[in-house]
């Protein structure tokens, strides 16, 4: 059965997206949830990757956008709903895709769509009271200069000033006219703390029943294993977890306002401080993204050149991840300064290349900033075929038969291969759990078939599962990068002229790449001009957070923070 | 170490160099002081790693005697603020440096918690940790390397030895008062500023003017 | 056997604990504060102790490494500065967080621009270090500084750079980044002898 077919099925609610440079259908959001229960059901898209809104201030309409994929691999389908702008409504889909609950409070708390019927529609990054929607196109930042960068207060008459001491509070902030502090209270969590699971009584054994106090647990944001400052709210029953609320925000730097302001270049460095630990990476999805709307394709020394970054950066990602997840199951430092040492020489790398050891801001689109320093390749020959693989076996006898770390990681954190297709999880949490789902293979991008390496698969799902699929993802980009090493052309790097100021025309476009942490996703919407028109970044971590409660329940309180340090969440990632 | 100490204005015999060093009690209190700053383990953002490169075998800060990073506030000296302040978490490092002891200082580390980063125009950015808190060390860079923020610790060890007992600001008499924690309203509100919103609220006669422009 | 796992893992912190001696030995007082050792300890065959006596010892840091930009300015026959930068704005233009400011003046008797820059400022406590300026400067003006050792006590001061602050002369260019500078040097020679190669055409 064809979509096609659908279309006769849903009469006149269901039309092809028939603007230019645009794909998909576009659904009427009275038959949103039947359309979305028929492609999971009946054409097996049972993996919905991103949930988005965009507003599109001249037609006051806001869109929601849907992008579904099948977990056996292959192209995705795009839907969307439109909506007007003035308090727009669009039915829920977490009743079927339970994946998009996060993804829809975040599309409520920044552009201020409300989704009927999801279970807890609260903020998500901003606090709950928090004055406007910002990501909507007529909201304004406090230091709002102009709407589109680059500013022209810069040149030719650039007097420097700090913005904030133009401003009456000498600081970031702006308050609706009608506003009081006097009569303001806080909203205390309070809202948060009662949405948790209340204990029933329980059954004490003897007949009568136990009535069991509810403890709730606030650990972070400053705690030293939530890997940066991410809170959750945890209710127990004893040690035992009842429920389990992440909150998020604590690290939300307006990444999409920011980059709707930037021009297209702008963004690639700001892509770096996305996931931190992987800049490479988040600049790959990223210039996909934007090559694929340019309609422009990079030479074949800049794609091996691509790969070859990409998964030196998986290793470091790796790397610290394992190291991170030692330390959060108790084995403080020694396993992350062996860990560390390793990333470090695969640092100097990045810093030969790219001028920086983290933020290498490296990728251009058609290609990358400048040819690879003499003597990089024999560097990289010389870490991937002898170091690195000895430095890896080295790590798998330190840790993996260790009986602590086995007794602390097998069987914790469960998350069985249905939940983790139904919550959108993604990357080695998803992988663990028996969905053999890598965006290299699945819909393979840049040269990534050409190559022969195999996608690590465990069938477990748990805490111990997540740690082997990351140390066999090193394996396997090791494999790739000898073959990269080998094969590597001479030639250019760079199709055309560096141009500071691309053009870009108008559509849609989707760019998506297997980060180490995910599936790291750019939603780019331009309309011609010299900045995206939306930029909206499906983040793994974030989304991977979606089932962090329910991999919890049930387990003790100790076990939480291994069970977070096994999805391996990078917080600038998170709140953006 | 021993020559660290030694003040200039004694001249202890060669031979007793070894055994014997005549110091003030300003230097040795403050010897003690800079050769064991316990930082908070505190990380904000893409600056934290690079703090934890430095405390990993690399840079290696315990050559400082700085490797004891406390989680908690109340055992540690020096609050290094690794990355971008939002106003979402501003009221809890304000807390955070509300609990820790005297003496205590705070290193700003990066363009984002020096004054605001590169994230400075969003809407969710503090434009710098020192809007707030008081700062001591500044270290510029986005994100400072290891060795830079190395640099800028040793700045801090040369800080606490310019200190003096005798004017210390934790021996004074009067206690110091604890910095008022900001509250999440409809935007983050310093109650410093409680008074100035005030004060502008009653200003404002034409209802028509925006307050914020 | 309950523990074996165990048993192997300690053999590993064994082995990394014995190999920091080995090395003493085999370096036996040169271990520290020269160059081919700090080489050597920090390349990838690295074992033992891998730390870097900061400050005593710094690890080189590569030619495309980036902290701060400079502006370039080349010294002119009566010792003046001749900025490379033709205040033509694209860097302000190109830097994302936008922390570049350039005054460009007019000259007052024919009001055309002055091909120089009269101010130009960089914040950096907004610069995030991306050398997009520097890419994508036409002139090979600005260019990113290695000096990463800025920290300070006072920002509201001088954390905002100026011209003044900002430059540095070609020499110190050269000196940091020499293969760059060969490079351009280079490729200028070119374009002077083409343009010149078609003056004489005419
Ligand atoms: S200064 Fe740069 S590296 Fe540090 S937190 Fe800010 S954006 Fe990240
Ligand atoms: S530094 Fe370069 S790009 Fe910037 S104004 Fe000067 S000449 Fe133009
Ligand atoms: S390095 Fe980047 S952020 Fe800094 S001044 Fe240059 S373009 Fe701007």
């Amino acid at each position: 059965m064809t979509l096609e077919e659908y279309t006769d099925r849903f009469t006149g609610m269901l039309n092809f997206d028939e603007r230019k440079g645009y794909e998909g259908y576009i659904v009427h959001s009275e038959r949103l949830v039947e359309f979305a229960r028929t492609i999971r059901d009946e054409l097996g898209y049972d993996y919905l990757s991103s949930v988005t809104g965009v507003d599109y201030l001249p037609d006051e309409q806001i869109e929601v956008v849907y992008h579904a994929y099948r977990s056996q691999g292959g192209p995705g389908l795009v839907f969307k709903v439109q909506v007007p702008r003035i308090n727009p409504i669009v039915p829920s889909l977490v009743s079927i895709f339970p994946g998009a609950d996060f993804q829809e409070r975040e599309a409520w708390d920044l552009l201020g769509i409300r989704f009927e019927g999801h279970p807890n529609l609260r903020r998500i990054l901003m606090w709950e009271g928090f004055h406007g929607h910002p990501l909507r196109k007529d909201w304004e930042e406090p230091y709002f200069e102009e709407s589109e960068k680059p500013f022209n207060s810069r040149w030719p008459e650039g007097k420097a000033f700090r913005i904030e001491e133009n401003k009456p509070f000498k600081k970031n902030v702006q308050y609706p006219p009608e506003f009081t502090p006097d009569g303001w209270i806080p909203e205390a969590d309070t809202a948060l703390y009662s949405g948790m699971v209340r204990l029933g009584a329980k059954d004490a054994g003897n007949g009568r029943s136990l009535e069991t106090d509810q403890i709730l647990v606030n650990l972070g944001p400053q705690h030293p294993s939530t890997h940066g400052v991410f809170r959750m709210v945890v209710s127990l029953d004893g040690e035992e977890i009842a429920d389990l609320q992440p909150v998020l925000g604590y690290l939300h730097r307006n990444h999409e306002k920011i980059g709707e302001r930037n021009t297209y270049l702008m963004n690639m460095p700001f892509t770096d401080r996305l996931d931190y630990l992987a800049s490479m990476g988040n600049n790959f999805g990223y210039a996909l993204a934007v090559e694929k709307l340019m309609g422009i394709t990079p030479p074949e020394r800049a794609e091996y050149i691509r790969v070859m970054m990409a998964e030196l950066t998986r290793i470091v990602s790796h790397l610290f991840s394992i190291g991170t997840l030692l330390n959060d199951l108790g084995a403080f430092f020694t396993p992350m300064l062996y860990a560390l040492t390793e990333r470090e020489l695969i640092l100097d790398i990045f810093e030969a290349v790219s001028g920086s050891r983290m933020m290498c801001n490296y990728f251009r689109f058609g290609g990358v900033a400048r040819d690879l320093p003499e003597g990089i390749l024999e560097k990289v020959y010389e870490l991937v075929t002898e170091r690195l693989p000895r430095k890896v076996d080295e790590l798998d006898t330190y840790l993996t038969d260790n009986e602590i770390v086995r007794t602390r990681s097998i069987g914790i954190g469960v998350l069985p291969r249905e939940q983790a297709i139904e919550y959108s999880a993604a990357g080695p949490v998803l992988r663990a759990s028996g969905v053999g789902y890598d965006v290299r293979r699945a819909e393979s991008y840049s040269i990534y078939d050409r190559f022969d390496f195999d996608v690590a698969i465990r069938h477990n799902g748990d805490v111990y599962d997540r740690y082997l699929v990351r140390l066999e993802e090193i394996r396997q980009s090791l494999r790739i990068l000898q073959q990269v090493v080998r094969d590597i052309p001479d030639g250019e790097f760079q199709t055309g002229k560096p141009q500071y100021q691309v053009r870009v025309p108008p559509g849609e476009s989707y760019g998506r790449v297997e980060n180490p942490k995910g599936e790291l996703g750019f939603y780019i919407v331009s309309n011609g001009k010299p900045n995206p028109w939306r930029y909206h970044i499906r983040s793994p971590s974030f989304i991977n957070l979606t089932a962090f409660g329910e991999m919890c329940k049930g387990h003790k309180i100790a076990d939480v923070v291994a069970i977070l340090g096994s999805i391996d969440i990078v917080l600038g990632e998170v709140d953006r | 170490m021993g020559d660290d100490l030694n003040g200039p204005e004694y001249q202890v015999p060669e031979e007793l160099r070894s055994h014997i060093t005549i110091t003030t009690l300003d230097r040795i209190y403050n010897w003690g002081r800079r050769s064991s700053v316990w930082p908070m383990m505190f990380g904000l953002a893409c600056c934290a790693i690079e703090m934890i490169c430095v405390a990993a075998s690399r840079y290696d800060f315990s050559r400082f005697g700085m490797e004891v990073m406390r989680p908690s506030p109340r055992q540690s000296d020096l609050m290094i603020v690794s990355g971008t302040v939002t106003k979402k978490m501003i009221p809890q490092i304000v807390r955070l440096y509300n609990q820790m002891p005297e003496p205590k200082y705070v290193l700003a580390m990066g363009a984002c918690a020096s004054g605001g980063g590169p994230f400075k125009e969003g809407y969710n950015v503090v434009s710098g940790v020192d809007k707030f808190i008081p700062v001591d060390v500044y270290v510029p860079g986005c994100p400072p390397t290891p060795q830079a923020l190395l640099n800028g610790l040793i700045k801090l060890q040369e800080k606490i030895d310019t200190q003096s007992i005798r004017t210390v600001r934790w021996y004074k008499r009067e206690a110091s008062e604890p910095i008022p924690i900001p509250i999440l309203g409809p935007d983050l509100i310093d109650p410093r500023d409680i008074p100035i919103l005030d004060a502008k609220r009653a200003s404002v006669v034409k209802p028509d003017v925006p307050e914020n422009s | 056997m309950y523990g074996i796992g165990l048993i192997k893992g300690l053999g590993v912190t064994l082995k990394h604990f014995i190999e920091t001696y080995l090395d003493d030995i085999r370096w036996l007082g040169r271990r520290y504060y020269r160059d081919e050792s700090l080489a050597e300890r920090q390349g990838p065959h690295a074992r033992g102790i891998f730390t870097v006596q900061y400050p005593e010892e710094k690890l080189p840091v590569p030619e495309e490494f980036r902290c701060i930009p400079f502006l370039v300015y080349e010294v002119g026959e009566d010792g003046e500065r001749l900025y490379r930068c033709t205040s033509c704005g694209i860097c302000s233009k190109v830097c994302p967080p936008q922390c570049i400011w350039i005054v460009r003046s007019n000259d007052p008797e024919t009001g055309r621009p002055i091909p120089s820059p009269t101010e130009f400022f960089i914040d950096i406590d907004i610069c995030m270090n991306c050398g997009l300026c520097a890419e994508y400067c036409p002139f090979d003006a600005i260019k990113m500084d290695h000096d990463y050792e800025l920290a300070s006590y006072d920002r509201l001061a001088d954390h905002i750079y100026n011209k003044e602050r900002l430059s540095k002369p070609v020499t110190y260019y050269e000196s940091i980044r020499p293969m760059n500078f060969a490079f351009e040097e280079a490729a200028r020679a070119e374009k002077e002898a083409a343009k010149e190669a078609r003056r004489k055409a005419k």
